[in-house]
């Protein structure tokens, strides 16, 4: 027996997606679905929440905003693209997804991710765990004497911090310096290996950027142009980021 | 080998899954190396991505993260490569959630452990078969 349908109150419009629509290229092709569910077939965050892409997208074709901009599901949702890789349409979903998150009160949004965006605003190295940049070249400096003195073969290994000119300018996820600098060592050996001439900077060193996953356009972009700005103040030709 | 969303899918393609391929084939022996079904373009996300690492919804985070364990449990392999910081942790804590005890490495612990180069030090994701490795 099928089910009752599901019956949308009378006069009701959809301004969420329409607003999203004109923001995307090609309006983001959100109204070319023919439903067919190969998003929700490949999508590990299907279920959750009793959500769904197919289903995410449907409601908010059909209008139903309030529920569409408040499911903690948007938060579920790594925006990994498998949906619309996958979709004979074409159509961005994770986008819709990311206008979803911005529908949300910035304090509303899970602590967690604003905190760590917050952090990386707070510092100049954009570091999402705080970590200062004078503690982050003190680490990579202490790292390398240690790595220098005790392993045999490795006693010209380098690892510069605003090497100007260097090639590349390489970010270093916060993780490493702060919880396991040991990690940070495999990463410059290849380097040293290969001949590369690279360097870190004390501006804009992290690699995060959780202010992206906060859906804070503003300061996201903040994060990025700083650091832009550090490269090019390096004057470095290419900008390696490790995430 | 898990292949990151942001690498692949998002950025360069199926040509840099090849690459990836190519790199770890070389280091781990041809023989060693067992690919998850889908992959490539086409790869599951870990569940790492996206800032859900950080969201405060680890149970929806593992639940979704099932799927790619999963993955991994078929295919026999005893040692999982993450090449994406946030993949790293993410598949790091499945294995150990859901008891599945396979090892995840980065990739560059791999090249250097290969290479001879790897120090005592920086062996952290290493099971004990290869924790003594060319020490």
């Amino acid at each position: 027996m099928a089910e009752a349908a599901i019956v949308i109150g009378e006069g009701r419009k959809s301004f969420f997606m329409d607003k999203v629509k004109e923001i995307l290229p090609e309006g983001g092709n959100l109204n070319l679905c023919y439903t067919c569910g190969t998003c929700a077939a490949g999508c590990p965050a299907s279920g959750l929440e009793g959500m769904d892409p197919r289903l995410f997208l449907r409601m908010a074709a059909m209008g139903m905003d309030e529920e569409v901009t408040t499911t903690p599901w948007v938060w579920m949702c790594s925006m990994c693209q498998r949906c619309s890789y996958a979709c004979p349409m074409n159509i961005n979903i994770p986008q819709l997804v990311y206008y979803a998150r911005q529908a949300w009160p910035r304090d509303k949004r899970p602590k967690g991710i604003i905190g760590s965006c917050d952090q990386a605003l707070r510092t100049e190295g954009n570091s999402a765990m705080g970590a200062s940049s004078e503690d982050f070249e003190f680490v990579v400096g202490d790292v390398l004497e240690e790595v220098r003195e005790s392993q045999p073969g490795q006693e010209n290994l380098t690892a510069p911090v605003n090497k100007h000119g260097a090639m590349y300018f390489l970010n270093q996820n916060s993780r490493e310096p702060v919880t396991e600098p040991d990690e940070m060592v495999p990463l410059w050996k290849i380097l040293n290996h290969v001949g590369a001439d690279w360097t870190y900077g004390t501006l804009g060193w992290a690699a995060e950027n959780y202010c992206m996953f906060a859906a804070d356009d503003e300061a996201w972009e903040r994060i990025v142009r700083n650091k832009v700005k550090a490269v090019e103040d390096l004057g470095c030709k290419y900008w390696l980021n490790t995430e | 080998m898990q292949d990151p969303c942001q690498l692949v899918r998002k950025t360069y393609g199926d040509p840099v899954a090849e690459d990836l391929r190519f790199v770890v084939k070389a280091v781990v022996g041809e023989e060693n190396f067992i690919d998850m079904h889908p992959n490539k373009s086409n790869n599951y996300c870990c569940g790492g991505g996206g800032g859900f690492l950080q969201s405060g919804f680890p149970e929806a985070r593992r639940a979704y993260g099932a799927l790619k364990n999963k993955q991994i449990v078929d295919t026999g392999a005893t040692y999982c490569i993450a090449p994406c910081h946030n993949c790293h942790s993410q598949i790091h804590d499945l294995s150990h959630h859901f008891g599945a005890n396979y090892q995840v490495t980065h990739l560059w612990t791999l090249i250097c452990l290969s290479m001879g180069m790897l120090g005592e030090n920086e062996r952290e994701y290493l099971g004990d078969d290869l924790r003594e490795v060319g020490l």
